[in-house]
């Protein structure tokens, strides 16, 4: 028997046959396995213009409150038609203002490095905290950042009080229930694509709190595109 | 293996050629045309060249083992190309080969190169780790074993690894933190590396400093940078999701630009330094876990 222009003795024939057949499936497993992570990126939601002006509209919830991990802490998004998307990829134009606002309805966790208290990179180098500007946190009382380090852009955003009424307990999180409200602003450089991320430990249950969604992307880290 | 009989004394016994002699012939030939290349051709294009005396000193060692790999390299190829090209079996018929006989000169020849090579690089690697470069770049743990005299007091930065951020303290100025990693040219800099979660690896590519960066451990490396200009700080431990964006670049600047940049920095993040723990060599920040 020739496989290949390799002659194969008749009694080696089932051995090869076991062999190759053990390769194709190690191949299918690798194949699947790449295909799988390139489709689970989510989608990129595009800012919203208004008068020159790309707008972010952003949550943070505390639990996400649906499949696959109901129990896992997450920025959402809203798109332009006014729907909460769970995306962490966003685009904005180049060399344009962009305005964030985040409505944040988790709890305090505190960062494991203080220095990211500090407001950073944004216009004036402040954000405004529920209509009022600061430059500064209590680094106790961050609940998450939004921080781009390829950027220099870092604002911290403080939790919501551990005893409010009224909690958010699954995404997306209505205005009516307790939040904090930051907006901030930047400008974006030329074209490329920009990681960012929260640097508070907020994943719960997790080894210092950085597994689950901290480890998995679409949850609280994921690309800024600049196009 | 028939080279081996074939080989031994040089062959030369019934006529056979003196295949020994034929494979040490073009072997020298190899050498004399490679060595050259590699030490004024290809050595002067191998990393991480010249920019702080540890990369010059990691440079070196570069070319220099690839210098003395390289004969060793050849030696293996030749002897494997003749025997493809001298000892085939041409014939349609399959017959084993002349049984092998062993050849104490070759043996011990060989041991005894070895022996050498590896004692000489032992010692070699040793008195350039202690020597001038004063680790070589490489972190050397809480006690250093080599380390600039106290005299040309050395500039201590912390570097402070965390998923997945690099930032850097500066004791000498009022413990400041920056995401920046500025250093004078032309002074020793005494880096101690820490950890806040996981393990990483502190990597100033073009500076030839590389430390790995553990929680609650200090790690000191040193750095005495010649030339001014940017270099990459990567992570080279894989340490999670954003390992591939644990990076940045930092500056070699001459000391008073390194004066001047140091005071704003404390001036920028004065409101800030308040907050951060007191300089210390490790941390154990809170919370270890959420929830």
């Amino acid at each position: 028997m020739d496989f290949l222009g390799v002659f194969i003795r008749p009694e080696m024939r089932g051995r090869a046959i076991g062999v190759a057949g053990v390769l194709v499936l190690l191949s299918a497993l690798v194949a699947l396995y790449i295909f799988d992570f390139l489709v689970v990126t989510p989608p990129a939601l595009s800012a919203t213009m208004r008068d020159g002006t790309a707008h972010l509209t952003l949550q943070t919830v505390p639990t996400y409150g649906h499949t696959p991990d109901p129990d896992w802490v997450s920025y959402l998004a809203e798109d332009q038609q006014g729907h909460w998307q769970h995306t962490t990829i966003y685009q904005v134009p180049a060399h344009t203002l962009v305005t964030v606002t985040l409505y944040q309805f988790d709890t305090a966790t505190g960062l494991r490095n203080p220095f990211l208290a500090q407001v950073r990179g944004t216009q004036g180098g402040t954000a405004i905290l529920n209509g009022k500007p600061f430059s500064t946190l209590d680094p106790d009382l961050a609940s998450h950042t939004f921080t781009v380090p390829d950027l220099g852009i870092s604002v911290p955003l403080p939790g919501v009080n551990a005893n409010a009424k009224n909690p958010c307990s699954a995404a997306p999180c209505p205005t009516s229930d307790a939040h904090t409200t930051i907006t901030f602003s930047f400008v974006t450089p030329g074209k490329g694509t920009y990681h960012w991320q929260c640097f508070v430990p907020c994943a719960a249950g997790f080894y210092y709190g950085f597994g689950g969604p901290m480890q998995t992307l679409g949850w609280m880290s994921g690309d800024i595109e600049v196009v | 293996m028939s080279a081996s009989t074939a080989t031994g004394g040089g062959g030369g016994g019934s006529g056979e050629p003196r295949h020994g002699v034929r494979i040490l012939c073009l072997w020298a030939v190899f050498t004399v045309i490679v060595v050259p290349l590699i030490i004024w051709v290809v050595g002067p294009h191998i990393p991480p060249f010249d920019r702080s005396v540890q990369s010059s000193d990691q440079h070196n060692v570069n070319v220099v083992l690839l210098t003395l790999a390289v004969p060793i390299v050849g030696m293996i190829w030749v002897f494997f190309g003749y025997s493809i090209a001298v000892f085939r079996n041409r014939g349609d018929e399959v017959v084993d080969g002349p049984p092998l006989a062993g050849e104490p000169r070759i043996q011990i020849t060989w041991l005894a190169v070895t022996t050498v090579l590896v004692l000489g690089l032992a010692t070699y690697g040793t008195v350039g780790l202690l020597g001038k470069s004063k680790g070589a770049g490489g972190g050397q743990g809480p006690s250093p074993l080599s380390r600039p005299a106290a005299s040309t007091h050395p500039l201590q930065i912390q570097v402070i690894g965390q998923q997945w951020l690099w930032t850097f303290r500066y004791p000498s100025y009022g413990g400041v933190e920056t995401a920046q990693l500025v250093v004078p040219v032309h002074r020793w800099i005494e880096f101690h590396v820490t950890s806040l979660d996981v393990i990483h690896s502190f990597w100033a590519i073009e500076l030839g400093v590389k430390a790995d960066a553990v929680p609650g451990n200090d790690n000191v490396a040193f750095l005495n940078a010649t030339k001014t200009g940017t270099f990459q700080v990567r992570c080279a431990e894989l340490c999670g999701l954003w390992h591939g964006h644990m990076n940045s670049f930092g500056k070699v600047v001459s000391p008073t630009a390194f004066a001047s940049w140091a005071v704003a920095r404390e001036q920028q993040y004065a409101a800030i330094t308040k907050d951060l723990p007191p300089y210390s060599t490790v941390y154990y920040p809170q919370p270890i876990r959420r929830g």
